[in-house]
C-alpha cells in the first residue's frame, strides 16, 4: 500500500501532468484502503480506450450501469473513430441525459490511452486485443478499475504480462471484469451450477464450435500506409487480432475450461486458409480444428471456421460420466439420451449479459468488492493461443510450452512511422503460417 | 363501395388482358442456381381482422372490415438462408443483367446498400440449407427485395400487412386457413408444440389453399406496415383498398404469421405482432446494427411482386 507521502506526490504530479484542476480527479490516487469507502457515493469517472462498435457499446453499458458516472475521456488510434463513437453515445442517451466531452479529452494516436486512463476511475479497454496487456498494465499501475474485452493478449508474452498485472490488481483490490460474457449470462450460470452439483458426473470430453460465415473486411484505401491499413483491417493480422480461434472461438473454449474446472495440458490440431485467402484477408486461417487434452484425460474437440455456405454452429457440448450438456439448447441429457433438464429461456426478458458485466463491475466498486476475472481471461486466452500454435506448427503444444514460450508477435512499441510486424510481398500477399514448417 | 366494384371489374379486365402472366412462375437469379417459386394471388376482397369470439382474439385484430387487394405474386416459401446469404455476401452482383426497356425496374445493383456481416452467428445453429433466414431487420429485408429487383429486372418488395393476411387466408374466414381447430395445426405449420425449439426447412408442411407454405408458423414474416393497434377502428363499416400504414419510425412495425417459438393462437391468420427495440437487446455494439436483430430468431420474410408495377419513385419508398 502506498504511504501518505507517496499519495501527496502522485496527486501533485497527476494534476500537473494532466493540466487539469477539476476536483474529484484525485481520489483515484487515494490509498486503496480508503477507496472502497470513498466509492460509496462519489461520481465515478469513466474513460473509453478503443472506440469501435464494441467499445461504444461497452461505454454506454458502463454509463447506464450506475447513476453517478461520467464519461471523462475517449481514446483511439484514429481521431475519426473517437468522433463517431462520441456521437453514437450522445445519440444513444438523447433525451435521457446529456453527454458532453471536451474536445481536449478526445485523444487519438498510439499513446492516447495513457491520457484517457489518467483521467478516470474506471477504464474500458476495447482496442484490438494485441494492445490489451499494455493498456491493462498502465491502468492497474495507476489504480484504475477495469472492464476489458476478450481476448486479453495475442501472444504468450502478453498473456504473462496480464497474469502478472492481474496479481497486482488483486493486491490493490481493483475490480477487473473480462468480456467473456457467458460468465454473466443466466443460462450459462444455471448450467454451470447444475454441472458443478454433479448432474452429469465428471466431464470426460466435449465439442466446442464457432463455425460461421466470418466477419467484416475493411478494404485498403488509397494513400494509407501499411500501418494504417492493418490497424483498420485489424481482424486479419495476428499481432492485433490473434486469429479467429482466439478472437472469437475463445468464448467456446473458455466454456469448456470453466465447466471442466481447469485448463488443458496439451493441444494438437490442424488448420488452414482455403476459401478466405485473398489480399484483403491478411494472414489468418479460415479454419482450425484442435484437440485439447486435460489432465484428467478429458478431450475437447474445438472447431472454428469462417467460410460461407457451410454448416454453422456456435455451441458447446460436454459429455460426463453420468450425462451430457448441450449449451445452445440449454439441456442436460442422461446416458440413455433422455432430457433430464431444460433451461427455460426467456431471451427477450432476461438481463442482457453485456449489461450485467457492467452492473456487477460498478456494484462491486461501490461495495468495495473485488471481481478478479483477469486470471481466467489470460488463461483462456492462452488456451486458444496454444490451439493456434498447434494448428500453425502442426506440432503437439503443451500448456507449459505455451505458457513459457518466448513467442511475441505484438511489438513493445508501435507508432505511425513504423512498419507492422508482418508485411505484404510485391503481390500484396502476406506470409502464411505453414504446418510442418512454421515453428512455434 | 361502387368504386370498389368498378375496381374489381377493372382488375378482372386487366387480368384477362395479361392472360398468361396470371400464373405462378419461378424466378431465377443470374449467377446462382437458387430460385424463388412465386404463386399468383388474384385480386379480390376479404374481411380483415378477427371477431371477438375467435379463440385467442386480441384487441388489435378488430373491428373486422372489408379490404380490397390488387393482384400480385407471392413467394411460396419464406426466403431461405441460401438466398439471403447471396445478398449478404454480394459476390454474384457482377452477374446482374443489362436492364431492358420492358423491365419493371431500372436500377444498378451497385447502388443497393448491403447488410454488414454480423459478428454473431445468426442462424443460432438451427440450420442453413433450405432453412428460413432470420434475425434481419425490416430494412434489411426491404434491401434484399431491392437487390433481388436489381438482379432480376422484376419489381419485388415486402407485402403490406393487408396483402399478407389476404394471402394467408386464401379465401377462408376461419382462425387458420385450414379451419378453427388448433389440433390440426401440426399438419400446416411449426409452432411451440411441434418445433422442438427451432425453425425447420421451408415447405415441409401442407400449403394453404393458394399454395403458400408456412404462412402459419416456422418464422414470423415482415410486412411493410407500421404497427398501429387501433388502425382497424377508422376502417369500420368501410371498404378500404390496398391499405398501408407507412412507418415513420423504426419501431414498432408489423410481423405476421407467428413462429416456431409461439403458441398456437399466435399463428392465426389475424394475429399481429409489433417489432420492438428489445429485438436488438444483445447486440453488443453501439450504434446497434441497422441490419440484424440479435434477439429475433423468430423473424424472417417472403417477397411479393405486384402485378401493377409502381413508378421508380414509388419503388424507392418500398425499399427504404
Amino acid at each position: 500500500m502506498k504511504s501518505k507521502q507517496d499519495n501527496g506526490l502522485s496527486r501533485r504530479n497527476f494534476v500537473k501532468n494532466s493540466t487539469l484542476a477539476t476536483t474529484g480527479l484525485l481520489s483515484a490516487s487515494l490509498p486503496v484502503g480508503a477507496m472502497a469507502h470513498v466509492n460509496g457515493d462519489k461520481k465515478l469517472k469513466v474513460a473509453l480506450v478503443g472506440c469501435g462498435g464494441r467499445g461504444t457499446g461497452a461505454i454506454v453499458q458502463a454509463l447506464q450501469a450506475d447513476e453517478n458516472t461520467k464519461l471523462v475521456a475517449m481514446a483511439d488510434a484514429f481521431q475519426d473513430k473517437v468522433e463517431k463513437s462520441l456521437k453514437a453515445v450522445q445519440e444513444h442517451f438523447d433525451g435521457v441525459k446529456k453527454i458532453k466531452l471536451n474536445p481536449k479529452h478526445q485523444f487519438s494516436g498510439f499513446d492516447a490511452y495513457k491520457k484517457a486512463i489518467d483521467m478516470a476511475d474506471v477504464v474500458i479497454l476495447t482496442t484490438p486485443p494485441g494492445f490489451r496487456p499494455y493498456h491493462f498494465e498502465y491502468a492497474i499501475n495507476n489504480g484504475k478499475h477495469v472492464f476489458m474485452e476478450k481476448p486479453v493478449a495475442t501472444d504468450p508474452v502478453g498473456v504473462r504480462k496480464v497474469l502478472e498485472v492481474a496479481r497486482k490488481a488483486r493486491e490493490k483490490k481493483l475490480n477487473v471484469v473480462v468480456g467473456l460474457q457467458r460468465h454473466y449470462q443466466k443460462k450459462y450460470i444455471d448450467l454451470y451450477e447444475k454441472i458443478k452439483a454433479g448432474k452429469i458426473g465428471r466431464i470426460t470430453g466435449g465439442q466446442v464450435y464457432w463455425n460461421s460465415p466470418g466477419v467484416w473486411v475493411r478494404e485498403r484505401q488509397p494513400g494509407q500506409t501499411e500501418m494504417e491499413y492493418q490497424m483498420r483491417n485489424w481482424y486479419y493480422f495476428n499481432w492485433l487480432c490473434g486469429d479467429h480461434i482466439l478472437e472469437q472461438h475463445i468464448h467456446n473454449i473458455d466454456v469448456a475450461n470453466w465447466f471442466i474446472g481447469g485448463y488443458p495440458a496439451q493441444a494438437q490440431g490442424m488448420g488452414g486458409r482455403q476459401v478466405r485467402n485473398g489480399k484483403d484477408h491478411g494472414e489468418i486461417f479460415d479454419h482450425h480444428f484442435v484437440e485439447f487434452t486435460y489432465d484428467s484425460g478429458a478431450i475437447i474437440s474445438s472447431q472454428c471456421r469462417h467460410q460461407r455456405g457451410c454448416m454453422r454452429r456456435v455451441d458447446e457440448n460436454l459429455q460426463g460420466t453420468e450425462g451430457s450438456v448441450q449449451s445452445r439448447k440449454g439441456t442436460l441429457i442422461d446416458l440413455d439420451g433422455n432430457e433430464m433438464y431444460k433451461y427455460k429461456s426467456d431471451a427477450l426478458n432476461e438481463p442482457n449479459p453485456y449489461q450485467v458485466e457492467h452492473d456487477r463491475l460498478f456494484a462491486s466498486i461501490r461495495n468495495g468488492g473485488v471481481i478478479a476475472d483477469a486470471e481466467n481471461g489470460a488463461k483462456s486466452t492462452l488456451t486458444a493461443i496454444m490451439g493456434r500454435m498447434a494448428t500453425y506448427s502442426g506440432k503437439v503444444i503443451t500448456w507449459d510450452q505455451a505458457m513459457n514460450s518466448d513467442l511475441q508477435i505484438m511489438p513493445e512499441t508501435v507508432d505511425w512511422n513504423s512498419n507492422p510486424p508482418t508485411m505484404p510481398d510485391s503481390n500484396g500477399m502476406y506470409p502464411i503460417p505453414t504446418p510442418g514448417i512454421t515453428e512455434f | 363501395m361502387k368504386y370498389g366494384v368498378i375496381k374489381i371489374l377493372l382488375n378482372a379486365l386487366l387480368l384477362s388482358a395479361f392472360g398468361e402472366i396470371e400464373k405462378e412462375y419461378v424466378q431465377s437469379i443470374p449467377g446462382t442456381q437458387e430460385k424463388i417459386a412465386m404463386a399468383f394471388i388474384p385480386g379480390g376482397a376479404f374481411t380483415m381482422g378477427s371477431e371477438k369470439s375467435e379463440q385467442g382474439h386480441f384487441g388489435d385484430e378488430g373491428p373486422q372490415h372489408q379490404v380490397e387487394i390488387d393482384p400480385f405474386w407471392m413467394g411460396k416459401f419464406e426466403i431461405t438462408w441460401d438466398l439471403y446469404e447471396l445478398f449478404v455476401a454480394r459476390n454474384i452482383d457482377g452477374k446482374q443483367p443489362q436492364k431492358l426497356a420492358g423491365d419493371e425496374v431500372n436500377i444498378d445493383v451497385d447502388g443497393v446498400s448491403g447488410a454488414t456481416q454480423p459478428y454473431t452467428e445468426m442462424s443460432f445453429g438451427m440450420g442453413v440449407e433450405g432453412y428460413p433466414a432470420i434475425c434481419m431487420t425490416q430494412l434489411a429485408a426491404a434491401k434484399f427485395c431491392e437487390w433481388l429487383s436489381a438482379m432480376t429486372g422484376n419489381f419485388y418488395r415486402l407485402p403490406t400487412e393487408a396483402e399478407w393476411e389476404y394471402a394467408c387466408r386464401a379465401g377462408t374466414k376461419t382462425a387458420y386457413s385450414f379451419g378453427d381447430d388448433p389440433a390440426d395445426l401440426h399438419i400446416y405449420g411449426w409452432y411451440e408444440g411441434n418445433s422442438d425449439g427451432a425453425y425447420h426447412q421451408v415447405g415441409q408442411k401442407k400449403p394453404n389453399p393458394w399454395g403458400l407454405y408456412d404462412m402459419h408458423g416456422n418464422v414470423s414474416e415482415w410486412t411493410l406496415d407500421k404497427y398501429v393497434p387501433t388502425v382497424y377502428k377508422p376502417r369500420k363499416r368501410k371498404t378500404v383498398s390496398n391499405p398501408l400504414q407507412k412507418p415513420t419510425k423504426t419501431y414498432p412495425r408489423v410481423v405476421r404469421g407467428g413462429a416456431w417459438s409461439d403458441k398456437a393462437s399466435r399463428l392465426r391468420s389475424a394475429t399481429r405482432r409489433p417489432s420492438s427495440k428489445k429485438w436488438k437487446k444483445r447486440d453488443p455494439q453501439i450504434p446497434k446494427s441497422l441490419w440484424w436483430h440479435t434477439d429475433a430468431p423468430f423473424v424472417g420474410f417472403r417477397v411479393v411482386r405486384p402485378m401493377k408495377t409502381p413508378t421508380p419513385e414509388e419503388q424507392k419508398q418500398y425499399w427504404n
